[in-house]
């Protein structure tokens, strides 16, 4: 249902959104039960001329099951749906698969800079491809990331992947991702930077690896690129 | 309570028919009916301020870039400015004031048997400091550089340094005014808790007081145990802002986490602080129209402290995707999903009341039952936010703006109307008009539905918030989306205009309104013991107190009503 609305490109997008069709379907199914329950009492039980209502006090014995049953079942309920989001978190946030490609993200006010490793396949290396705005990533390699922030909190969100972290300056979060599906895609920051922060978008491009492999070669070998990064070390 | 009998003169009075001047009831009041209807107008006069900039900001959003009516062009600066705003004043100076001074002061002397708050003095201190806060948050707005556009959370580094934020006086101010704001409310919590405990009516038990009593009192404690972290983040913050201190500056060993931790772990406690007075007027409101007693008393009080002990153990909800360890995302996404318990319960408790009872649809009992309508999708749609895995997508999406919403607005809006039309003729002696209040219920409930049920549809589509104009982003400028944006804002302006069918009912019933006789609801508590509305002193004859707040429709008797105060 999600994908109807925005597609699912990374690894563990299909996971999270059946983690939300799963936390829907549960809540949902409680919640028309219990709007239903709540229409159908204020129908029955309108006032009738002539009729007095029932004295009820809610200690009664036989009542107290309305209170207890619906009180275990939302226990159970919960323990389903914590189950389900832990698993999620720990695959998409807490485990770290093994990186093919590690790449570096520096937010600042306010712009991205993706850093590539270049045709080494090394971060950290001469050859480098730092670029403002644009990232180009490989379908199927599984990437690590280490999100940085130059001056404010930014969030490096990526809503095809589903993903989102924020970056806070004085620290360097890592986390991964593996594009599935090429093209090109939103890249957002979600957290309030300043008065540009409406317009700190990025492009996103995934590609198939004889497209990435163009890409690198194309960059590499540029002035511009290696101008850039020389910027961006120091 | 001898306190409250001795006037500014200093010498006793027999206070009960001393007719007050104007002075002593608006500009210096003690008494606690004044400064509750000083707070509530305050509060009124706000919630247009902060629906101004609702108004204003939905329409940069719908029609990006184009001249708004009584606004003109909106920069970028003024959009984050204006979000900003709306949410801080919404939240401290409209649900706070009305919900817990207005509703508190005028209702828990009355609700309790006594003629007045324990300490009218600090309780005046205690607007007056308030108002002073309300007049600095709006000049912020005003000064050069803007008001502050950093979000109601108010993260550092971007808070803290003016470089950043680019508006040096607004963010100073607006910090200075959320701070003069919380001592106001702190001066008032004590006085609210202290006149609970201390002058109930002879006879008035724990299991005797009416819920909302209870629930202002627990919303006070709520308050002032959380408040205290953020007090000390707040001045920390002020530091970093005017004299330089790096508190929350990494480079000189801060960190801006901490701001975050200190700020929700107040920040979450508030959602109750004000949830808990509404659903104390509701707990009122529906038993008196049901003619039923409130099922399981005990149990929702229960419910009430379970929900305010387990709300100190959920704010790092807010913080999933921060930077903290990823492991605490367990421990909290736990802590959050257990809080749905006693919250749930306390709806059924509320919906098992309508059981068996004798429902007379009238206005107040339209907004109470308009609370739980609404009020139970603001809570099923913090489910998805609490299980970490789903918030990982969700997080700052409009899915959270829909879901605090469907919160936020039955609180401080359904809530206050259910409180304030039921309450209406103890506090100005006249009836609110029924039709004009219906026309309103409906009006208000509809648009409220439809401005906030497409955000659910935005934040699955990805849409951030408190970004100034969409169409910026190719993913979420598509024609789709925007004709969303735009049926948003159109349900806001309905919703804004049939706020003024209340303010017109509102006014004009005070001087045109058919008088209200002592019991117009045939209603329990004590506060309907008083004449309408209650001279200087409350009582005519100080009540005693010989049954519980409920006992309605009690079989045997005669009136299916059977008011706290009438002996056996």
């Amino acid at each position: 249902m999600i994908e109807m609305l925005r597609p699912q490109v990374s690894s563990f997008a299909g996971e999270i959104d059946s983690l939300i069709v799963m936390v829907t379907l549960i809540v949902g199914f409680w919640y028309l039960l219990t709007k239903g329950m709540f229409l159908y009492l204020l129908m029955a039980f309108r006032a009738k001329p002539g009729q007095k209502a029932q004295y009820i006090t809610g200690k009664e014995k036989h009542l107290k099951k309305w209170v207890t049953i619906p009180h275990l079942v939302i226990i159970l309920c919960d323990v389903v749906l914590v189950a389900g989001a832990v698993r999620v978190w720990y695959n998409v946030k807490q485990f770290m698969p093994e990186a093919e490609q590690t790449i570096r993200i520096v937010g600042q006010q306010w712009a991205w800079t993706f850093v590539h490793p270049g045709p080494d396949g090394e971060l950290d290396t001469d050859d480098d491809i730092a670029m403002i705005d644009e990232l180009h990533v490989q379908a199927g390699v599984t990437y690590h990331f280490m999100l940085e922030s130059k001056d404010v909190l930014h969030d490096f969100s990526v809503p095809v992947f589903r993903l989102k972290q924020d970056a806070i300056p004085g620290r360097r979060i890592l986390g991964w991702f593996k594009p599935e599906v090429a093209g090109e895609f939103d890249i957002q920051c979600a957290e309030m930077c300043g008065i540009g922060h409406g317009i700190m978008g990025a492009k996103l491009y995934v590609e198939t690896p004889e497209q990435h492999a163009m890409w690198v070669n194309d960059n590499s070998l540029t002035e511009v690129a290696a101008a850039t990064q020389t910027e961006v070390q120091r | 309570m001898s306190e409250a009998a001795v006037h500014p003169d200093g010498h006793e009075h027999d206070h009960h028919d001393h007719e007050m001047t104007f002075v002593e009831k608006w500009i210096f009041p003690l008494d606690h009916k004044y400064i509750g209807k000083q707070y509530l107008f305050t509060g009124m006069v706000m919630a247009l301020f902060g629906g101004f900039l609702a108004y204003a900001f939905r329409m940069q959003l719908a029609w990006p870039g184009t001249d708004i009516p009584l606004f003109g062009h909106m920069s970028p600066a003024e959009y984050n400015a204006a979000v900003t705003n709306h949410g801080t004043i919404m939240i401290f100076w409209v649900a706070m004031p009305v919900l817990i001074a207005a509703f508190g002061n005028f209702l828990i002397p009355l609700m309790v048997g006594a003629d007045d708050m324990v300490f009218p003095r600090l309780n005046r201190l205690s607007y007056q400091v308030f108002l002073l806060s309300a007049i600095v948050i709006v000049a912020s707005l005003f000064v050069p550089g803007g008001g502050f556009g950093g979000a109601w959370t108010a993260y550092p580094p971007l808070s803290a340094v003016a470089a950043y934020n680019l508006t040096p006086q607004g963010s100073t101010m607006w910090l200075l005014a959320v701070a003069l704001e919380f001592i106001a409310f702190l001066i008032g919590g004590i006085n609210f808790i202290t006149t609970a405990m201390n002058s109930r009516a002879p006879g008035m038990t724990w299991e005797k007081v009416p819920m909302v009593v209870w629930m202002i009192c627990i919303a006070s404690i709520l308050f002032m145990a959380s408040v205290g972290p953020l007090m000390a983040g707040a001045v920390m913050l002020l530091f970093d802002q005017t004299i330089g201190t790096g508190f929350f500056d990494p480079a000189r060993g801060g960190d801006p986490i901490l701001w975050q931790h200190l700020f929700w772990f107040f920040g979450h406690p508030e959602v109750y602080v004000v949830l808990l007075p509404a659903t104390g007027m509701v707990a009122e409101i529906v038993p008196t129209f049901a003619r039923k007693k409130l099922f399981g008393y005990k149990t929702v009080l229960f419910t009430a402290i379970g929900t305010g002990v387990l709300s100190f153990f959920v704010w790092a909800h807010h913080q999933f995707i921060a930077g903290i360890d990823p492991r605490m995302a367990n421990v909290f996404t736990i802590t959050t999903v257990l809080i749905s318990i006693p919250i749930a319960e306390m709806m059924f408790l509320y919906i098992a009341t309508l059981y068996g009872g004798s429902i007379r649809f009238t206005t107040p009992m339209l907004w109470a039952l308009g609370f739980i309508f609404a009020f139970l999708i603001g809570g099923v749609t913090g489910i998805p936010l609490g299980a970490s895995g789903a918030d990982i997508y969700f997080h700052d999406s409009y899915f959270v703006i829909a879901h605090f919403h469907f919160t936020f607005f039955p609180i401080a809006f359904i809530g206050t109307f259910a409180g304030l039309t039921y309450w209406y003729p103890k506090m100005f002696g006249r009836m609110m008009n029924e039709t004009l209040g219906k026309i309103h219920f409906w009006g208000t409930m509809i648009s409220f539905h439809c401005l906030f049920i497409p955000m659910f549809v935005l934040g699955l589509a990805g849409q951030h918030r408190r970004i100034y104009d969409f169409t910026n982003f190719p993913e979420l400028g598509v024609p789709f989306l925007q004709d969303i944006r735009v049926f948003c804002t159109s349900a806001l302006l309905v919703l804004l205009a049939f706020q003024f069918v209340f303010l017109y009912n509102f006014i004009v019933s005070m001087f045109r309104g058919e008088k209200a006789s002592e019991n117009p609801w045939n209603a329990n508590t004590l506060e309907w013991a008083t004449p309408s509305p209650p001279g200087h002193g409350n009582f005519k004859e100080f009540p005693n107190v010989y049954r519980g707040p409920y006992e309605y429709s009690v079989p045997d008797r005669e009136s299916d009503f059977w008011p706290q105060h009438h002996p056996a």
